[in-house]
């Protein structure tokens, strides 16, 4: 709640006018009555029609007043509201981007979405919910009250009684409905990650006719979800009708107090009567103000679990002072680097260097490691032992982004979104020409089935590029690879989808136009590898040879092997 | 980011979205939409003529109240001084009567929720239950950030409106009527400034209604876009990360979160004159009330009023003050109406989203009945079969073919020639253009879908897990899978050793990082192990799984699909040359077919495509 406040902090103009108007226009509203009860009590009895028609008629321009500064009131009120929410949606999508991989892990994608969505949007409600009734009702208790002391401070002291319990219920309510609700949010990050979860799937979810397994699955975390919802629903509905209860006890009081001092003739029965009537504008506010309150329980939950991520802190930070890279030291070199998940030890002492210009292979059995080399290179984690250089400076004392900088990169699972080809290619690099963008796709082989397309390369693709067949997905994201011209180029097993005719194109190609780029190649086939400067074969998380092909071929049966068992040997030259 | 004013209009590109161009299907009409939400208490009749019950006396009760407190007074005013002890009886009835009303609220709130939690389950189970069985394409066209908030924020929208609106309506036009009776009894003459103020509020609210309903919708969609873009984003944050591009993703982030946020206050914006509108032409009311009622009184005196055959009573202060006192009661109602008028419009938007999917239409199921498919044999023959998703660019064309049952049929070719397009099909993931596909004499599109399906095992391109444990993972689809059935499978798939040492072995739950892609397949392929279905799909089933592995696979693989009719795609040709029958697909044509040494003997697409895997460059 704190942060909260300080993102209002920015908007304390627009509140403080707003609640200045809200007033005037909720003073406009106590007026009427009041001009009412003196037309009726003074005007009326005395017969004179032109004071009539003039109170009237004040009462009629203290309409439109309050008409006017109500609406202003309440569309400064949904300003402020909105765009408090923009800044803290905005700030919230900002972080969620730069959190580490490891922390996204944690929160999960489900849940990162949820926050930004639908937890925004209660705080937005709440927001709103409270700059229009949240000063409106406290003006009118606060009101109402004093008009009550001046009629009479005893009777005012025993009806204020009651107010110690009002406050015990609220915040008993409200402490009880906060956890609730983030409770509720919780279950609500559950359902969401189902309906990810199938939507990605909903191929093999149809063909296995899984398709009434998954809805019990839903079934469950909704269920779930809603009896959470009834539970908050239920311990905030209590408020309403227990703060009326506790009020029309405090009312009782004053009566019979009142009638106490009738008999000692301390107050009069007039007083009386005309505290009830303040009494009733009392009660209305505080069940309003209670209202207000389900909203702001809500809200905070929501807030709370907006603020669990704001206040994350920043992980893979720069460490220390980068110093000046040393040209003649090596491109990358990993010492000695260990890394595991969750405590499953993936990679196991990796050492190993590379020159400018040259290329490293990487082959292995599945589940070797190779991935998780490149996850660490990024610097998407960081290794739990040993060290990683580029130009000999550790990774850790340079900015992620102008490490990463240096990529052009292709993962396993990548990522193609609902855009134009182009912009899948460009990928938000403003800077790039759309010349560059078309040679990057002619040499990744992509341009042919870019081009074929009666929109070439303006045309959409679908969600996750799903109207692209799996060869034509990985070409468009060697594209976005190629297009910047990087210093360093890693692909993972990015042309597994490729026939081996487009494979062998894209191969020549880069050979011709990337030679001296640096790459670093994870692949299953000993082809596009084997021209490598060095290849590494990693097993179980350790390098069991390193050397190229010949050396390879020569010293380590088990790439031997695999060599054998793709090129049919006897083709070999 | 911009900083804002004090005061601003709401932009107009907040009004620029027209979802109708964006879905299909015409806007439903306002009446249908609300008379449909109506249909889901339905289920709920007796809850909610209890509620209604409940409603009556708790409104009644508290009305009770100020009358017992007026008898309570009327003890202190008596002319033989205060009467404590009738005082103190009043005041303790007062105490029982609003702790019945207080009691029956509470239970009436109970009630709601209970009902709106009922529907707000069962209209979410209704979506998502019907979410599944829309076509491929459906997910292929809809972000699934939209999905999620149609499943969310609409649905909590139209239950939140359910809950609180529905009684609020019911107990102001309880409100509505007594007063209104309790106003003609006091003096009818005042009640046509009613005749001209009422019609007012009812137009004016109209109008308003109007005019602010398009901005409610767009309201609806810009959350359901910008839940879209989120989720996008969010899945592809390693790679914008790779990139460095999370500076632009932020900034066209916030291109939707302004949008969004326009559209939010574009309607409250509009929505925020209605409830001080009808205030004011409430106000208004009693101020000509009290105008013209005191004038009255001036005018007639103590003595009746005559106009033609109507005698009415005299005027006299105590009766205005009476009058406008249920003139109060009467306004409060409309009032409160008028304010929720918002939260009504909010919910027939988001109620109309939630309708939109459930219109969507379901998969074309077959008619054939069960029996005529129950052993299915699983020969194929496909008739002239022409499929494009888009119809400009055909990706199937003219395919006739036959296969045999039990037979392996290889598909090989270029990226992008249709190859997996073929499979979808033969699935019926898509429904076919021109030509038809048989099943054992059978055109599939007349086979119940779950009864078709359920002829295959598969692995895809797209290896999919899910979020539970492997061995769930590696069981689901086949039924009653023991423990030792999917060790044996992930033996057979060589994953087992790589299972057993993961955190939890077999009990690990699968998330999104920390396995390869290789090794997805290969626990995708165990779980294909499980189901004995009599036909076989395996869509680049080993793309990423290294060759060593791969090789200790053949074995397991030539088992499997002895006697299944089989269809491989495979860019690797040695997994492939064994197949009775190979097909050279190129631009969505069969080009070739025959076996493998036979297209070698021929020399061309395949034979060519067969020598450059041993290339060198």
């Amino acid at each position: 709640m704190k942060r909260l406040f300080t993102y209002l902090a920015a908007s304390r103009k627009a509140i403080a006018v707003g609640t200045l108007i809200k007033i005037v226009g909720t003073m406009m509203d106590l007026f009427i009555p009041y001009v009412l009860a003196h037309l009726l009590d003074n005007v009326v009895p005395r017969k004179i029609s032109t004071a009539v028609v003039f109170w009237g008629g004040a009462m009629i321009v203290f309409s439109i007043i309050a008409y006017l500064f109500n609406v202003i009131a309440n569309r400064m009120a949904s300003l402020v509201a909105c765009d408090t929410t923009r800044e803290i949606r905005y700030d919230l999508f900002s972080k969620s981007s730069y959190l580490s991989s490891r922390q996204t892990d944690t929160f999960t994608i489900a849940s990162l979405e949820s926050r930004l969505t639908s937890d925004t949007y209660n705080v937005n409600h709440m927001i709103g919910m409270s700059l229009r009734l949240g000063i409106r009702a406290p003006i009118l208790l606060i009101g109402g009250v004093v008009m009550t002391a001046i009629l009479d401070l005893r009777l005012t002291l025993v009806m204020l009684l009651t107010l110690p319990f009002v406050y015990l219920a609220v915040r008993k309510a409200s402490l009880a409905g906060i956890p609730l609700y983030k409770l509720l949010q919780k279950k609500n990050d559950e359902f969401t990650r189902v309906v990810r979860e199938d939507s990605t799937g909903i191929r093999v979810i149809k063909a296995l006719s899984k398709v009434s397994y998954e809805q019990e699955r839903f079934d469950v975390a909704n269920r779930d979800a809603i009896a959470t919802e009834k539970k908050a629903g239920m311990t905030m509905a209590r408020l309403g009708p227990l703060t009326t209860f506790v009020l029309n006890i405090g009312m009782c009081a004053v009566i019979l107090a009142g009638g106490f001092l009738v008999m000692r003739e301390k107050t009069t029965s007039g007083t009386i009567i005309a505290f009830m009537s303040y009494f009733t504008i009392i009660a209305n506010a505080l069940i309003n103000i209670s209202r207000i309150f389900v909203n702001v329980s809500k809200g905070s939950a929501s807030m709370a679990r907006i603020d669990e991520v704001l206040s994350a802190d920043y992980e893979l930070m720069v460490e220390g002072e980068a110093p000046l890279p040393y040209r003649t030291a090596p491109l990358i070199e990993f010492r000695n680097v260990s890394f595991g998940y969750q405590g499953k030890a993936v990679l196991k002492h990796i050492s190993f260097t590379l020159q400018r210009h040259e290329t490293l292979g990487i082959i292995g059995e599945t589940g070797s490691g190779k991935s998780t080399l490149l996850n660490l290179l990024m610097r998407f984690y960081d290794a739990d032992e040993g060290e990683i250089l580029i130009e000999g400076v550790n990774i850790k004392e340079i900015p992620t982004k102008v490490l990463r900088r240096r990529f052009g990169v292709v993962f396993q699972n990548d990522f193609l979104f609902a855009d134009t080809i182009e912009e899948n290619i460009r990928f938000g690099r403003e800077a790039l020409t759309d010349t560059a963008i078309r040679r990057a796709a002619g040499y990744a082989q992509a341009s042919t089935f870019i081009e074929e397309r009666p929109e070439g390369y303006d045309s959409l693709l679908a969600i996750k590029g799903a109207n692209l067949s799996g060869g034509q997905k990985q070409r468009t994201l060697i594209a976005r690879a190629l297009a910047a011209d990087p210093e360093i180029l890693v692909l993972d097993d990015s042309s597994s989808a490729l026939d081996y005719k487009t494979d062998a194109l894209l191969r020549a190609s880069l050979s011709a136009h990337f030679s001296s780029t640096t790459s670093v190649i994870v692949a299953q086939r000993v082809s596009s590898i084997q021209t490598a400067d060095k290849i590494l074969v990693l097993s179980h998380g350790e390098i069991l040879a390193a050397g190229t092909h010949a050396e390879l071929l020569a010293g380590c049966p088990f790439y031997a092997e695999i060599s054998e068992s793709q090129m049919g040997g006897a083709i070999l030259d | 980011m911009t900083k804002n004013s004090l005061f601003r209009k709401p932009s107009p590109t907040a009004l620029t979205l027209d979802e109708d161009k964006q879905t299909s299907g015409k806007r439903m009409k306002k009446s249908a939409v609300i008379l449909r939400l109506l249909s889901y208490f339905g289920a709920h009749k007796g809850l909610l003529a209890l509620a209604l019950i409940l409603t009556v006396l708790a409104n009644g009760i508290a009305l009770i109240g100020p009358q017992l407190s007026e008898y309570a007074i009327d003890a202190i005013e008596a002319e033989s001084g205060v009467e404590l002890p009738k005082v103190a009886f009043y005041c303790g009835m007062m105490l029982l009567a609003y702790a019945v009303s207080s009691v029956l609220s509470y239970l009436l709130s109970v009630l709601m929720i209970t009902i709106s939690r009922r529907i707000m389950y069962r209209m979410r189970k209704q979506v998502f239950d019907h979410l599944l069985t829309l076509p491929i394409s459906y997910f292929d066209n809809n972000q699934t950030g939209d999905i999620i908030s149609r499943l969310s924020y609409d649905i909590d929208t139209v239950n939140t409106s359910l809950s609180n609106d529905l009684v609020q309506i019911l107990a102001g036009s309880i409100t509505l009527v007594g007063s209104f009776a309790m106003m003609a009894k006091i003096c009818p003459i005042l009640l046509p400034i009613y005749l001209v103020t009422v019609p007012i509020l009812v137009a004016f609210t109209c109008y308003r209604v109007k005019k602010v309903k398009p901005l409610f919708r767009q309201r609806s969609a810009r959350l359901g876009m910008l839940n879209g873009y989120s989720e996008e984003m969010l899945s592809g944050q390693k790679t914008i990360r790779a990139y460095g591009k999370e500076d632009v993703m932020i900034k066209r982030f916030d291109r939707h979160n302004r949008e969004t946020v326009e559209a939010y206050y574009a309607a409250d914006y509009q929505g925020s004159i209605v409830g001080p509108g009808v205030n004011f032409i409430n106000n208004l009311s009693i101020s000509l009330i009290s105008m013209l009622g005191a004038l009255l009184y001036m005018l007639s005196g103590a003595e009746s009023l005559v106009i033609g055959p109507l005698v009415l009573a005299a005027m006299t202060p105590g009766k205005l003050s009476a009058f406008i006192l249920y003139s109060r009661k009467f306004l409060g109602p409309i009032n409160e109406t008028a304010n929720i008028v918002s939260e009504i419009q909010s919910a027939t938007s988001a109620a109309e989203r939630i309708f939109r999917l459930l219109d969507e239409k379901s998969e074309a199921d077959g008619m054939v009945m069960n029996e005529t498919v129950a052993s299915v044999k699983g020969a194929f023959t496909v008739k002239d079969l022409n499929f494009s998703y888009t119809p400009e660019k055909p990706i199937l064309k003219h395919i006739d073919l036959t296969v045999e049952a039990g037979k392996t049929v290889a598909i090989v070719g270029p990226t992008g020639s249709g190859k997996t397009t073929f499979v979808n099909l033969l699935m019926r993931f898509y429904e076919c253009g021109e030509g038809k596909i048989f099943l054992d004499g059978v055109d599939i599109a007349k086979i119940p879908l779950d009864t078709l399906r359920r002829q295959f095992a598969m692995v895809l391109q797209d290896t999919w897990l899910f979020g539970a444990s492997v061995a769930e993972n590696i069981a689901y689809g086949s039924v009653g899978a023991t423990r030792e059935d999917v060790i044996a499978a992930a033996k057979t798939a060589c994953i087992h050793e790589m299972i057993e040492a993961m955190p939890n072995g077999y009990d690990t739950v699968m998330d999104e990082e920390g396995i390869s892609k290789g090794q997805k397949q290969l626990i995708t392929i165990a779980r294909m192990l499980l189901v004995h279905h009599p036909i076989l799909i395996l869509d680049e089933a080993t793309s990423n799984v290294d060759s060593r592995t791969e090789h200790l696979l053949t074995e397991a693989m030539a088992a499997i699909t002895r006697g299944r009719t089989s269809f491989i795609i495979a860019h690797r040709l040695s997994t492939v040359q064994n197949a009775d029958v190979i097909l050279v697909l190129k631009d969505g044509e069969i080009i070739e077919s025959g076996t493998h040494e036979a297209l070698l003997e021929k020399g061309g697409f395949y034979a060519s495509l067969y020598r450059s895997q041993f290339d060198k460059h």
